[in-house]
């Protein structure tokens, strides 16, 4: 299972994820769930939609910056959150598929946080570390 | 002068330190810092390494700049303001930031605090409700795509001719709010599915709507404050800072893509991805420059549908009618733009694209496009500070113009990440000890608030001083908070 952590001094007035995964597919979750913890407490969101996004890209970190972005793009165009997500991702062609679980924000219930703009590419970075993957990318709030 | 700064520095001038174009490989022109010795000495390193990357693009004139509020931005600073040649320079996303036209607006009343204070709890609760903040948050006009991509080409002047505001609601707005060249071809569906829901919210982060009032040694020019129909102490104003919201965020993100991918024909290369930029004149550069403005008039849209909002409220909350409250805006004005502009360098009239990213344009006395009530004496300039000490309104100079393409400061600027802030002091208690300080706090995310504590910010009035000081805009009037909505 992935993890992450906010990294200070990258982004002052935004948010910097420092994002460890066991394996490719694993941090390409493990980014969506940390972008859905910074816009709101998962706790307080539905699981009662499910969608399937699929995305290719030039480069794999390109992948994983379009990825965030749809994610963005979903909260912005319908409101929808997923905290739940499971991912199969390939980097040669970079290309992933992705089920997502989770509902409408519903901002009676649900515990708000920050309202990301977009992915930059400030710092941005995606490796093999070990045995496992590493990214670290900087949120615009 | 040894300064412990991250760079080499040389003092050129009071509060006007350069970095040499030998500081770096392909740096173009020197960059120029604005501030005082204690603002310098508190800029993050970040502010040196891309101030000088921003002098290392093609077609920058005379230097690039970085105002007295400037911290670590993407690509460019924040507080980064650099002018290319229209006919062989670029423009970049990075020189504008994701919020296309973040900008401030502020609104006159004719109410005192004394007025007020009775009936603020009820009126922040109010506008708290009317103008929706936050994460997930759409607005209460409902518009399909053609009716959106006419509000990406007229502005605040399709919100106005459909009710909500007043004619000179427009002759108060930078540009009349709506700025030549918005191309919604340029824009994407998915910029549009972002935004269209959008109009008329406020955002998260730094964005705020907020009740104000002249303290009583606020008032620092009181010619320009009567301009301003700002009569004396006790004052009671409205300030919004808000931009294109989803919309403009989505044209940032694609552009940004776009014209990494783009780089590589045009034989450009740059020192950090965020500076992916484009020849202004190529297809590229003039599609983001559509799209761009399309969100830049969006975004006084937005502004615009807010102040309607903030009549409806403060009408109905005061109980007396719009029109014996004033709520007239004094001035909109954006910091996160590019325009085309005509400014002279080295005795030559040049048509320049100058990029302002934090950064807010001030015009001084005389030049057209400033509003005819304030052409005596310059431009308004809204300077926000944090929103527990408050914010400040000044005018550009005739020195902006040959200093600072007409340009200065647009807020205190953070020394403080959101989450080391988050970790000094609850949200919840950081509104109570505002309100105990007679401020009244209504917020999307208690978080959200905790992140933008005052001391998250440089000190407001040392920036201002600042910038008065190097005489690119004149200090007019200060303001301190008493309600404020918040994402």
């Amino acid at each position: 299972m992935g993890s992450w952590d906010v990294l200070d001094n990258i982004a002052l007035a935004d948010c910097a994820f420092e994002i460890h995964g066991c394996d490719l597919d694993d941090l390409f979750a493990t980014a969506a769930r940390a972008l859905a913890d910074l816009m709101v407490d998962p706790e307080t969101v539905a699981r009662d939609i499910e969608r399937t996004v699929r995305l290719d890209a030039p480069a794999l970190d390109l992948l994983l910056h379009d990825w965030m972005s749809e994610l963005i793009f979903l909260k912005d165009s319908e409101q929808l959150i997923f905290p739940d997500i499971f991912v199969s991702a390939a980097a040669g062609p970079p290309r992933l598929t992705a089920r997502l679980v989770g509902g409408r924000l519903d901002r009676s219930r649900a515990v708000l946080r920050a309202d990301p703009k977009a992915v930059t590419f400030h710092q941005f970075a995606l490796e093999r570390r070990g045995a496992g993957w590493y990214a670290r990318v900087v949120i615009d709030i | 002068m040894d300064l412990a700064t991250p760079m080499k520095v040389r003092p050129v001038d009071d509060c006007i330190w350069e970095i040499g174009p030998d500081a770096k490989p392909g740096m173009l022109v020197p960059a120029r810092l604005y501030a005082s010795g204690a603002l310098l000495a508190g800029m993050d390193a970040g502010v040196f390494e891309q101030v000088t990357n921003v002098a290392c693009l093609p077609g920058i004139v005379r230097a690039s700049l970085c105002m007295p509020d400037g911290h670590w931005g993407y690509g460019f600073p924040i507080g980064g303001v650099a002018a290319f040649r229209a006919d062989s320079g670029v423009i970049s996303p990075g020189g504008i930031g994701f919020d296309i036209n973040c900008g401030m607006r502020v609104l006159r009343t004719s109410l005192t605090e004394a007025e007020v204070r009775p009936r603020l709890g009820a009126l922040v609760d109010a506008l708290f409700g009317a103008v929706p903040a936050g994460v997930g948050a759409h607005g209460f006009l409902r518009l399909d795509a053609p009716a959106f991509r006419e509000v990406m080409v007229e502005g605040a002047g399709w919100v106005v001719r459909r009710g909500y505001g007043r004619p000179a609601d427009l002759a108060a707005t930078e540009g009349g709010g709506c700025l030549p060249g918005a191309d919604p071809v340029a824009v994407s569906d998915r910029a549009l599915q972002r935004g269209m829901n959008q109009l008329g919210t406020l955002g998260s982060g730094n964005h705020y709507l907020e009740i104000q009032v002249v303290p009583p040694d606020g008032v620092h020019d009181a010619a320009i404050a009567a301009a301003f129909g700002i009569t004396g102490p006790g004052q009671v104003l409205v300030m919004l800072h808000c931009g294109s919201r989803g919309f403009g965020h989505q044209i940032g993100t694609d552009y940004l893509r776009r014209f990494d991918e783009a780089m590589p024909r045009y034989g450009i290369t740059v020192r950090d991805r965020e500076l992916a930029c484009a020849p202004f004149r190529s297809p590229e550069g003039q599609a983001y420059f559509g799209a761009m403005t399309a969100a830049a008039n969006t975004a006084f849209a937005n502004r615009q549908l807010i102040t309607h909002r903030v009549r409806e409220v403060m009408a109905h909350v005061l109980e007396r009618p719009v029109e014996a409250l004033g709520l007239d805006v004094i001035y909109d004005v954006c910091h996160n733009t590019a325009k085309l502009e005509r400014h002279v360098v080295d005795g030559e009239m040049l048509e320049l694209v100058v990029h302002r990213k934090g950064a807010t344009r001030a015009f001084g006395p005389g030049t057209p496009d400033v509003p005819a009530a304030y052409r005596g004496f310059g431009q308004p300039v809204i300077i926000g500070g944090s929103m527990e000490t408050g914010s400040a309104l000044l005018v550009g100079t005739a020195h902006a113009m040959t200093e600072t393409f007409g340009s200065t400061a647009h807020g205190a600027g953070r020394t403080m990440s959101r989450a080391q802030a988050k970790r000094r002091v609850w949200g919840e208690t950081l509104i109570r000890a505002m309100g105990e300080r007679g401020i009244v706090v209504r917020a999307a995310s208690p978080a959200g608030v905790a992140e933008e504590a005052g001391f998250a910010y440089k000190d407001l009035a040392e920036v201002v001083e600042t910038v008065h000081r190097l005489h690119i805009s004149r200090r007019v009037v200060s303001l301190r908070p008493i309600g404020n909505i918040k994402g």
